[in-house]
């Protein structure tokens, strides 16, 4: 019984062969495939897959709340409307800049400078939002207007806290990557830190934008 | 490439006992220390359905040892109504996560992906760290619930509001012991989702040259689809746990109606919808069920095809079948709520659905079966156990063809019929499958053979026994015993029955007896057993051409290549009965 384990890679024809992932060109599905991890070392794939994946239980988690929410809502006869205060709408402004800001710097990334430029003000913007957010909910408890007020307000700030619980994570990820550069700039070769984190970024953009219809039309 | 990607591909081997066994990266320990928390746990949620079976039976035996532990609970070692619903409670609760969702997926998945995909780790080594670490977390805060003041929460594992919303005032147990609980799930919900997203990746980008998708294992299709499961189900528990936390503590009124008198106190709460938390509930209930049994046939499937020295029967219909279920498994929560107020055009749907998983079903026992026919079999304990699992995930799914039909369930809802009927699929079926693969995988695990004789002894005793447990359980059901009563002696209708009680409780007592057999020979065979060889088995997949144990990064720093199905039995032409999935030549194929 040898030890080894496989015979050296004979003339396997692996000219098909499946790299597997995010990127999916071809997962590899049938016949000789595979994303041949090995020889060269680790596809990074694994990262954007796993974001992806990520994402995805982040949507099923709001998507629960979102459907509470519309179930409440229609159960019951004590729900008062909560009014947005009108900074909502700038924070919400500084997430879509902070979005163009991130795609801004990713263009850049060859040129480092400007790149730490772009990324720091993406950072600053985000850690911002989230200043706003908070700002946003001492004004609502200054109008006397709290969690257990009735279920509509209840909604705001659960869902705004789960939100903004996701997002300082994105901000402190934006942050580690803005060290992790100094120390050791990325560039175009070694973007994928870059392009994750980016993924996660619009990912929460976007998911606050649909929070915010939802709290503004279906209120 | 990045710091993280250099720290996964060199993967120097840790020197240091902490690094190695404590907070280890490796897979292979990870693996192991699951599958030992789940151990653990199991053992300990033996010894409450002792304590819940003892008080069915015998009620008002005095226990002292239980009087000195739980003065509150037991007072003189007599067992209190709400403290035999709080053993109910921990017993669902620790056998559902800690062990049908942990030792299948968590502790084997963990082991035998990468090794049988051909992967040196998971796709993120640190991430399997956390999650396990998070689970060991949620698991002591469990426990821990059982000891606070008012003891372990009497809501049942499924914490229904507004019983599990209200706090002290709603009985023993419902203050700081609901709140851990509530709080314990959570942090379980977060573990399951960082090792499901482990999994994912590590089965989509981590494979081997050759490994195409329709070459992995059929384990490896089960820890997959299994994965995504939690991965979508476990974020919507979690979300109806930071609900119910809030009705809890913040004051809000998710969950809890307005209107509600507790002990002749009017709750300060209004509105709110307990049956939103069932479809909350039960949106991640049902496929948690699953969760628990994929894992379980792909084991089944994997020993099945190698003792009977054949390919799997229908590989591809295997799959989309363990992908039909998987699928299925998202459209049929409504079909626990029958009886909580549905609309009967509702109900009918989610029967259909419901009754649609017969088809996925129907095809994976009939490639068992197929498998099986006309096979030389070896009857080793790994395939003992195997069969046995066909066996239960039959007689545990045929009582939900019952139960799936809305007029039945009016009548049986509720009853022991329910509760045999999800014990025999996803208690026992699972556990079984969990044996198999324990019997099957011990000796690459940790080197050395588990005892045939006494495995057997094991098993047999153990098959007897469940089935002597929980038939009896269904007739129980017919004759209309609700479930979770604690208390049997006051009612007439009841007093007939006692005596099946009894019977039960015995049953329960020797087959949890013979499980100290297996701990016996699982302990002595982990530092006296014979020592195994690489393929003691002659199996065809990818752990079995690895060293016994595996070297820390699996291969030896040699990747293989994979050049094949991984059923490849009995291939005519070959040197022996089996063709090694890395063997790139069949005539000369040698293990």
């Amino acid at each position: 019984m040898a030890t080894t384990i496989a015979p050296p890679p004979v003339e396997i024809e692996l000219e098909d062969l499946g790299r597997g992932g995010g990127g999916i060109p071809n997962l590899g599905w049938e016949g000789p495939g595979g994303p041949g991890e090995g020889a060269e070392g680790i596809s990074d794939n694994r990262y954007r897959t796993g974001m992806w994946a990520a994402l995805a239980g982040i949507l099923m988690f709001f998507t629960a709340f979102i459907s509470a929410y519309v179930v409440r809502k229609g159960l019951s006869n004590d729900w008062i409307p909560t009014s947005l205060p009108s900074l909502v709408w700038f924070n919400t402004l500084l997430l879509l800049a902070s979005s163009l800001t991130l795609e801004r710097s990713r263009h850049v990334l060859s040129d480092n400078s400007r790149f730490s430029r772009w990324w720091l003000l993406t950072t600053v913007l985000g850690a911002a939002f989230l200043v706003g957010q908070v700002v946003v909910w001492r004004q609502l408890i200054g109008d006397g207007v709290y969690i257990s007020s009735n279920p509509s307000s209840s909604f705001f700030y659960v869902l705004t806290g789960a939100h903004g619980v996701h997002l300082s994570g994105g901000v402190f990820a934006l942050g580690f990557l803005l060290f992790r550069n100094r120390q050791n700039p990325f560039g175009s070769v070694n973007r994928t830190p870059i392009d994750v984190v980016a993924i996660y970024w619009h990912f929460m953009d976007g998911l606050w934008i649909s929070l915010l219809l939802l709290l503004f039309f279906w209120r | 490439m990045g710091e993280a990607v250099q720290a996964h591909s060199v993967h120097e081997a840790p020197a240091g006992f902490i690094r190695k066994y404590i907070f280890s990266y490796d897979h292979k320990v990870i693996g192991i220390q699951y599958y030992m928390l789940a151990l653990f746990s199991v053992f300990l949620g033996m010894t409450l359905s002792v304590l819940v079976r003892l008080n069915l039976a015998w009620p008002g035996t005095e226990v002292p040892i239980l009087g000195t532990i739980f003065p509150e609970g037991a007072p003189d070692g007599v067992m209190t109504p709400e403290f035999y619903l709080s053993m109910l409670t921990m017993h669902g609760t620790i056998m559902v996560f800690f062990v049908l969702t942990t030792a299948p997926q968590s502790g084997f998945g963990n082991y035998f992906l990468p090794i049988q995909i051909g992967a040196d780790d998971m796709a993120f080594p640190t991430l399997n760290m956390l999650s396990f670490w998070v689970t060991f977390l949620s698991l002591v805060v469990m426990v821990a619930a059982i000891f606070v003041q008012g003891g372990a929460p009497i809501s049942g594992w499924t914490a229904y509001p507004p019983l599990s919303a209200l706090g002290e005032i709603a009985g023993p147990g419902l203050g700081t012991g609901q709140s851990l609980w509530i709080l314990s799930v959570a942090i379980f919900c977060i573990a399951s989702l960082l090792g499901a997203i482990n999994f994912i990746v590590t089965t989509i980008d981590m494979r081997a040259e050759g490994m195409s998708m329709m070459r992995l294992p059929l384990t490896c299709w089960a820890w997959f689809v299994t994965a995504i499961l939690a991965l979508l189900a476990f974020g919507v528990l979690l979300a109806a746990g930071v609900l119910l936390l809030m009705d809890r503590h913040a004051g809000t009124s998710f969950f809890i109606p307005g209107g509600l008198v507790v002990s002749d106190k009017l709750i300060d709460h209004k509105g709110g919808s307990p049956l939103l938390w069932q479809h909350l509930f039960w949106f991640f209930g049902h496929p948690e069920v699953y969760i628990a049994i994929l894992p379980g046939m792909g084991a089944a499937s994997h020993i099945l095809s190698t003792f009977c020295r054949k390919p799997i029967f229908g590989y591809k219909a295997m799959v989309y079948a363990i992908m039909g279920i998987g699928f299925c498994s998202f459209l049929v929560w409504g079909h626990h709520m029958f009886m909580s107020g549905m609309s009967p055009y509702t109900a009918i749907v989610f029967s259909l659905t419901t009754t649609a998983v017969a088809v996925p079903s129907a095809i994976k026992t009939f490639n068992w079966l197929g498998t099986l026919w006309g096979a030389r079999i070896q009857f080793t304990t790994a395939m003992l156990w195997a069969l046995g699992f066909v066996s239960l995930f039959v007689t545990g799914g045929i009582s939900g063809l019952f139960l799936n039909q809305p007029a039945v369930d009016v009548y049986l809802h509720d009853t022991y019929f329910v509760v045999a009927h999800f014990h025999m699929i996803m208690g026992v079926a699972a556990i079984f499958g969990i044996f198999g693969g324990t019997y099957y995988w011990f000796p690459k695990m940790f080197g050395r053979m588990l005892n045939e004789t006494w495995g057997k002894i094991h098993f047999w005793i153990t098959f007897v026994g469940v089935y002597a447990i929980f038939m009896p359980m269904h007739f129980l059901g017919f004759a209309g015993h609700p479930r979770r009563y604690a208390e049997l002696t006051s009612f007439e209708f009841l007093e007939p029955l006692a005596a099946v009680q009894k019977y039960i409780s015995m049953f329960a007592f020797t087959t949890i007896a013979a499980q100290f057999i297996f701990l016996a020979i699982f302990f002595w065979a982990l530092f006296r057993g014979k020592k195994a060889d690489i393929n003691p088995w002659k199996a065809t997949t990818i752990e079995w051409s690895v060293p016994t144990p595996p070297p820390h990064d699996n291969f030896g720093g040699e990747f293989p290549v994979v050049h094949r199905g991984p059923y490849e039995y009995s291939v005519p032409g070959a040197a022996e009965d089996f063709v090694p999935q890395t063997a790139p030549d069949v005539a000369t194929a040698k293990s």
